[in-house]
């Protein structure tokens, strides 16, 4: 045990992604992707059955689909690369075996950038990218293993993935999700990808202590997941050096409801899946078609426009850019108030995106005209930041509930959240009115305490309910003290 | 358009399914009833590959060449018999029993394709499709004095044929002469963007029997040992007539032959070990014991259900394929496959078509071959030619022990025009 690695031990990550690719049909049919509110075994047909005598024809969206990611993830794609067969025995599996591609896959190499754990940018490098089909869906009655039956829903059956294999560059769990965000983020930005599909993207993360065993965590469905499941795997290993025990290598699967990683029945042995050239493609050569493919501005580039030509700061480019759903939204709310860049930035990469996630919503649920038209609000002084915030809320929650959503005017005057100022009489009788109420804080004030301000200002603001600006009112406070004297 | 009746006196049991009222259309094969093959899938049709494992199977479509033989107005007799998924060379290893040959119900019509070619040549059906992987359409023609056509891969799409060996097999016709062979296979050829390897040749020709100047190769090989002396005689005989007829002969050699024998049944057992992995009981054939966990009922359902022959195929595919081996058996078959390809590409620059017999010997007696390994043997005439994907036609040309022997011609990669024509060329002028 003695040349157990230390329970402090540097954590190896690399990461194994299935993504599904958003094309109209399957990889090797004509069937319809778009089954997911369908019924089961609604979206086959012979081919995607892999009914005896059929034969599988590429779907060439699908090819130029992956050649995309491969050179946007800045791999080298093959000239010539090879479908084989994977052959296992499984119910869900329709020709009991897997079209996919082994010794000669689409695309080798490349990297994705990612922030790393000290604030530096990092190359985790790639080992490869290939295409393969998706097998179906066993839906069992009751469990695997004591279920009364399982039934087979193929209509998952052929949907095309790509799988991106990744070198074991990540150094914590943390980096694996952001890995996971960029890679979703560059998939979503050349139009290939549609995060939103439930499946659409499955992990299967290595990991290691380094100089220890290293564990298989198998099939994590969300991004959240992996970094759960992975901070898990961190403890339960480092918990087993500090114990001097050893770490077994072995496959785990992680329970999303529990958030542990729990092992998988050890397989007696290794499954050999007898690889082998599918005889009834022919080898892909793409030659000249790769040159043809032309990539849409993506991630990286998009925040470094948002740096130059909107003045971002990094920090809020890069949560801006991170989705495309947001950068866009961005930049529409912009398109419509050129001169409020900055404060577009703050609000939403901040603000709404705060909100946002407190009601579990998505930007796309918020119009960029209405979000602009508040901004305008906010840009003329015509409310404080914290009515704005209010008036999101209310349209935010206007929208939760499928309600007719107002416009920030409306909200505006029907709550009376205009900024007071001090000519309107609003915020002088507040004030006088503070001034009555608190003859403790005012004999303070006279004694020098410079507290008591701030409590009388605090106690204005919350008789305009936040209409008035602070800096105003303590101005204004300060010359009604003074009248005091 | 015409309704016909068909109720053979099937004395052979070439057919597993009969049509007894066979729907027939307009077009080139207007009223002809044409039996198929049964692994090539017919919709509404059982198709069983004769097999307990697909017993029941029902295909809800047609393969590309049976949907092309119907909008050419042809009647689908049938379904034939054949050795179980096309495993085998005489038409014994069947689940539903074996073919007889109508030219001596006391001998195997040949295979895979025996219940084709006996229907065919009882006067059944005037044309049949039959399957070709290691010589499954030129066999079966040979042995019962019929003309079967093995196009060159690519030429006919593969769609709807139930696979066995996909990098071996095709589809082809059988008649009773070259015209009808001609006449089917212009119906099936053509591209199908079903079927990835098929490719964009037609088949437009009519047989011309003028073959002046073609050249032709005799490889020793195709008369050496194993080679029924009395078939010799009788091929070199048939090959003197076309010399009559205006071609020349060259004696030739393809060294690589050696290898062909181990290169196919690597090569078609490691396909079939996995084409016929989806035959699980889950989806076709009868069905698996539900309360077994995944793997026994599999395991329970594929040992009842597939043949001996069958068994031993894919176990030597598994074994041939599974790690540690692919290297030392499927890998290295590859390469001598590309040697035998290399072979026929160096002689067809010189020669225009090869010739030699379809089989070494006469049809042998049912049960004549009880040891696998000596009917494996047989095929060592056939292989060749699909490891290298071209075209040859068996056309009969005389007899020995009144059994039919067959002239085999091998041509060119997309020349199944020329194997028609000196085919035809010897069937039209052949006998002196």
């Amino acid at each position: 045990m003695s040349e157990n690695p230390p329970a402090d031990a540097q954590v190896v990550v690399g990461l194994e992604v299935h993504c599904q690719l958003d094309t109209k049909s399957k990889l090797f049919c004509g069937c319809s992707t778009d089954y997911r509110d369908d019924g089961p075994n609604t979206h086959v047909c012979p081919i995607c059955l892999g009914l005896p005598g059929t034969m599988p024809m590429i779907n060439k969206k699908v090819i130029e689909y992956a050649m995309k990611v491969g050179k946007a993830l800045n791999c080298e794609v093959s000239e010539e690369s090879e479908f084989s067969r994977k052959n296992y025995f499984y119910p869900d599996l329709n020709k009991a075996y897997q079209i996919t591609q082994y010794d000669k896959p689409l695309a080798l190499g490349g990297y994705v950038e990612i922030e790393g754990d000290d604030g530096k940018e990092r190359k985790i490098r790639l080992t490869r990218i290939h295409v393969e089909e998706d097998p179906g869906r066993l839906v069992h009655m009751g469990n695997a293993e004591r279920g009364r039956y399982s039934l087979v829903d193929y209509n998952r059956a052929g949907i095309p993935l790509i799988e991106i294999v990744s070198e074991p560059d990540m150094r914590s769990p943390k980096e694996a999700r952001k890995f996971l965000n960029k890679l979703r983020a560059t998939l979503e930005y050349l139009g290939v990808f549609d995060s939103d599909k439930e499946g659409s993207l499955r992990v299967d993360a290595n990991i290691s202590l380094k100089g220890s065993e290293r564990v298989e965590v198998k099939n994590i469905s969300s991004y959240k997941g992996v970094e759960k499941a992975l901070t898990f795997e961190v403890t339960r290993q480092k918990n087993l050096l500090r114990r001097g025990l050893k770490v077994d290598r072995e496959t785990r699967h992680y329970l999303e409801a529990r958030g542990i990683t729990q092992s998988a029945r050890s397989k007696e042995q290794e499954n050999d899946y007898r690889y082998f050239p599918e005889p009834d493609l022919r080898p892909l050569r793409v030659k000249s078609w790769v040159k043809d493919i032309a990539l849409p501005e993506l991630p990286d580039a998009r925040r470094e426009r948002f740096v130059t030509q909107y003045s971002c700061s990094l920090n809020h480019a890069r949560t801006l850019t991170g989705e495309l759903k947001m950068a866009n939204f961005f930049e529409s709310v912009v398109a419509q108030n050129k001169d409020a860049c900055a404060l577009a930035a703050t609000w939403i990469a901040d603000t709404l995106t705060g909100e946002l996630n407190y009601r579990d919503m998505g930007i796309e649920s918020v119009d960029p005209a209405k979000f602009a038209s508040l901004l305008a609000l906010l840009k003329a002084g015509t409310i404080t930041d914290k009515s704005g915030v209010e008036v999101l809320r209310v349209m935010l929650d206007e929208q939760h509930k499928g309600e007719t959503v107002e416009t920030p005017d409306v909200i505006v005057k029907r709550l009376n959240l205009a900024r007071t100022s001090g000519d309107d009489g609003v915020l002088l009788a507040a004030i006088q009115e503070v001034i009555r109420e608190n003859p403790k804080a005012i004999e303070d004030y006279k004694a020098g305490k410079k507290g008591a301000l701030n409590f009388l200002v605090g106690q204005a603001m919350k008789k305009t309910r936040g209409r008035s600006d602070p800096g105003e009112l303590n101005t204004l406070m300060t010359k009604a003290l003074s009248g005091l004297e | 358009m015409s309704a016909l009746r068909f109720e053979p006196d099937d004395k052979y049991n070439a057919f597993l399914a009969v049509c007894k009222e066979p729907k027939g259309g307009s077009g080139k094969l207007s009223g002809i009833p044409v039996a198929v093959k049964d692994n090539i899938s017919t919709q509404g049709i059982e198709t069983t590959c004769a097999s307990k494992i697909l017993k029941g199977y029902i295909p809800p479509y047609d393969a590309h060449a049976v949907a092309l033989v119907k909008s050419a107005g042809a009647a689908i007799a049938g379904k034939t018999n054949m050795d179980e998924f096309g495993m085998g060379t005489s038409t014994e290893n069947s689940a539903f029993g074996p073919t007889l040959n109508p030219r001596d119900t006391g001998r195997v019509p040949g295979g895979s394709s025996g219940g084709s070619a006996a229907a065919v040549a009882a006067g059944m059906v005037r044309m049949a499709l039959g399957t070709d992987t290691g010589g499954s359409i030129r066999c079966p023609a040979a042995f019962c004095g019929i003309v079967g056509l093995k196009p060159t891969y690519g030429r006919v799409s593969r769609y709807g044929l139930i696979a066995y060996a996909n990098s071996l097999e095709t589809i082809g016709p059988m008649a009773a002469n070259v015209s009808d062979v001609s006449l089917l296979m212009s119906v099936i050829a053509g591209h199908d963007k079903h079927d990835a390897t098929s490719q964009d040749r037609p088949y437009t020709h009519t047989p011309s029997a003028d073959i002046k100047g073609t050249r032709i190769g005799i490889p020793q090989e195709y008369f050496g040992a194993g080679v029924d002396p009395a078939v010799a005689a009788v091929v070199k005989k048939a090959i003197g007539r076309l010399e009559e007829l205006g071609a020349t002969t060259v004696p030739c050699s393809i060294p690589s032959m050696e290898y062909a024998l181990a290169a196919y049944y690597v090569i078609c057992t490691s396909e079939a070990s996995s084409n016929l992995a989806r035959f699980d009981g889950v989806r076709y054939g009868p069905a698996v014991e539900t309360k077994k966990s995944w793997h026994a009922a599999f395991q329970d359902a594929r040992r009842e259900g597939f043949g001996p022959e069958v068994r031993r195929r894919i176990m030597l595919g598994t074994f041939a394929l599974s790690s540690g081996y692919y290297g030392k058996y499927y890998a290295k078959a590859q390469v001598a496959r590309e040697n035998i390809r290399k072979d026929f590409a160096r002689l067809f620059a010189d020669v225009d078509v090869l010739c030699g017999p379809t089989m070494p010997t006469i049809a042998f007696r049912l049960g004549e071959k009880s040891d696998p390994l000596s009917m494996y043997l047989s095929d060592i005439l056939t292989v060749p030619v699909n490891l290298a994907g071209i075209p040859a036609i068996s056309v009969p040309c005389g007899t020995v022990q009144d059994m039919p022997v067959g002239l085999q011609i091998m041509g060119r990669p997309f020349e199944d025009e020329r194997v028609i024509d000196v085919a035809y060329a010897y069937e039209q002028g052949g006998q002196p």
